[in-house]
């Protein structure tokens, strides 16, 4: 969200000139000092685990490397993964583009109630998001005789690890489309109207042109913490192996089991999905600066 | 518009993918057994599959879920559809049938010594050389000495130290509860983290180097020398410990709904049968089979042992005085 909003800042801003003047210039030690603890900062807690990651994965070779990433587990964890992003990754893009044009495009009571409740699973622990749907899906949970019955099964199976998939990764569209479509207000769509365009026409070749980038933006996010999620999808998956085991959870299980090298090989697989999405991120930023640059630069034409 | 179109192409290259996959077998059953048995059952499955496959022709696959016996326990209450629950102790399958009667009450009677194929007991694991000269669980109890235990409440595990350490003090204080209590209150007192299972308490140990002691059972003991390296560790064998029996048992509800009785029957049968001890004795459990357990003999140093039945009256009881809700080890663990 921060990215976006500088990437967004006109050229010519404030911060160059103010570094330009000497009169008002920080002085050059503070400038090194504030930059050196970021840094050290950076390297220590960041960077030096990434690297820790990559080299204990390898360590034994990329033999054993890439043993571990083809054993049938460790495949059907990660198509399990896949799976799972692939559901949640898509049912919240439509969840938040829905509840992103409800909150911004019209007025209704409850508007700030809902706005809190997309808030919700930030606030609360993923564990407790598990939970949750242990205690209403489980065997003597609230529907668990039910499902029981009709022999549907949700806890400890696919359909209860993407449900708290979902859960957890609910609220990341949804909050990065809200403040975009506020900062554009509703002025395009309310011409779009008033010229005849239908609201699916509308929202193709108005709105969506519009918070494009901000979309594919929350979307990355939510498919990184959809791939990445641990507690919520630990408490309801069984751990049963090759079945319901998602990536992270293999990772735990193959430490568990002294099996150090190849834990690794699989955390570095989620390390390279974060670097992944890192320069994707990067890469829509830059574009959306561009597009911005673009647009006032036609702007100023006109 | 090109932007929708590359996201459903990626939408449907991701479908591809994970569409393409189905296990075809005639049967599945699934083990769910607590953490330190997965080395275990890595072997014994394809040994029991192979002899169900020339037996009836039927191809089998068995599923494995591992963590901590209780949690374990709790999610089968919950919905885990285990056909076979192979637990570390008798509780864990006890509240099968109290929470949820998915078992009948009478499940150690289905199957030889109790339904227990195996035993193992509690032992020490020290530094390499033992510098701090430690022989016996009163050794654990003195000063300036660091204990690494799970945490008796989720962990089967760290249960039998505590009951291990109770039940000497017992026999060295003539029977004396007070006595007991003072000792294993002492001995906590030394514990400095208390992980959830048997596995975090080895990687605290081992990993991270802390404690001078790890109270743990003895195939995980064992293990850890061949796994992590003998040059760091010895094992030592206190004159007296507790036999940890592990328990096993058919979940009835699950296996008449899906059908799988027969096969579930069978599976847990193989594990008393000598080829099934077999296996076991190799995984430094011992066995129950009198041959199988002189053959290894070599292997399982003698050790006096008691059960929970003799010393320390029953499961039911200990569940309630100690492990129960304000019971003894709540009343150890706030003073501590």
């Amino acid at each position: 969200m921060a990215g976006l909003t500088t990437a967004l800042r006109l050229p010519g801003n404030p911060d160059t000139r103010y570094e330009a003047s000497a009169a008002t210039r920080e002085k050059p030690w503070v400038k090194r000092l504030i930059l050196g603890i970021s840094l050290s900062f950076f390297a220590l807690f960041l960077l030096l685990p990434l690297v820790a990651v990559f080299f204990e994965a390898l360590r034994k070779g990329v033999d054993v490397y890439l043993a571990a990433l083809t054993d049938p587990d460790a495949l059907s964890a990660i198509r399990l993964t896949l799976l799972t992003a692939a559901i949640a990754v898509p049912l919240n893009l439509v969840f938040g583009i829905a509840a992103a044009w409800a909150i911004t495009k019209f007025d209704f009571r409850g508007k700030h109630l809902l706005i809190t409740f997309i808030d919700l699973p930030f606030s609360v622990s993923p564990v407790i998001a598990g939970l949750i749907y242990v205690l209403v899906f489980g065997a003597q949970g609230w529907f668990g005789p039910w499902l029981l019955a009709h022999d549907i099964k949700i806890i400890f199976a696919v359909p209860g690890i993407v449900l708290a998939t979902v859960f957890v990764t609910f609220p990341f569209v949804a909050r990065e489309l809200i403040p975009l479509m506020q900062a554009q207000g509703r002025e395009e769509e309310e011409a779009a109207t008033v010229l005849g365009a239908s609201g699916w026409r509308t929202f193709w070749n108005v709105t969506l042109p519009n918070i494009k980038w901000g979309l594919l933006y929350g979307v990355i996010l939510c498919n990184a913490r959809a791939m990445g999620e641990f507690g919520a999808v630990s408490v309801v998956s069984g751990h049963i192996r090759g079945l319901t085991n998602t990536m992270p959870l293999h990772v735990e299980i193959l430490y568990n089991e002294y099996n150090f090298a190849a834990a690794f090989a699989v955390a570095s697989l989620l390390a390279m999905l974060a670097l992944v999405t890192l320069v994707v991120k990067t890469f829509i930023e830059w574009q959306a600066a561009l597009n911005a640059s673009a647009q006032s630069q036609k702007g100023q034409e006109e | 518009m090109r932007f929708c179109h590359m996201i459903l192409r990626a939408g449907i290259a991701l479908g591809s993918i994970t569409a393409a996959h189905d296990v075809v077998a005639d049967a599945t059953i699934l083990n769910v057994s607590y953490d330190v048995s997965r080395e275990l059952y890595k072997d014994i499955n394809p040994a029991f599959v192979a002899e169900w496959k020339t037996q009836t022709g039927e191809q089998l696959t068995i599923n494995q879920s591992h963590g901590g016996s209780s949690k374990q326990a709790l999610s089968v209450v919950n919905g885990l559809e285990a056909d076979v629950v192979t637990m570390n102790q008798a509780p864990d399958i006890d509240i099968l049938a109290s929470r949820a009667n998915l078992v009948s009450a009478d499940w150690s009677k289905r199957f030889p010594h109790d339904a227990t194929p195996y035993t193992t007991t509690s032992v020490f694991l020290v530094r390499k050389g033992n510098p701090k000269g430690i022989k016996d669980w009163n050794d654990l109890a003195r000063p300036g000495i660091q204990v690494i235990v799970p945490n008796p409440k989720t962990s089967g595990n760290g249960r039998y130290t505590y009951l291990a350490a109770w039940g000497y003090a017992l026999t060295k204080n003539a029977g004396s509860d007070a006595a007991a209590r003072d000792f294993v209150s002492k001995l906590f007192a030394n514990v400095p983290v208390l992980d959830g299972g048997g596995r975090g308490a080895t990687t605290t140990f081992t990993q991270r180097g802390v404690g001078d002691v790890l109270a743990t059972f003895e195939n995980e003991a064992i293990l850890i020398e061949r796994e992590v390296g003998a040059d760091k560790f010895d094992i030592v064998y206190p004159p007296l410990s507790i036999e940890a029996a592990a328990p096993v048992a058919v979940v009835d509800k699950v296996v008449d709904k899906r059908g799988t009785r027969k096969q579930a029957e069978a599976y847990l049968r193989f594990l008393f049968s000598p080829p099934g001890q077999d296996i076991i004795a190799r995984h430094h459990f011992r066995p129950r089979d009198a041959a199988v357990f002189k053959k290894y003999a070599g292997g399982f140093p003698a050790i006096k042992t008691f059960t929970v039945h003799e010393q320390l009256g029953g499961w039911a009881k200990v569940q309630k005085e100690h492990f129960a809700d304000d019971g003894i080890l709540d009343q150890i663990m706030v003073r501590r």
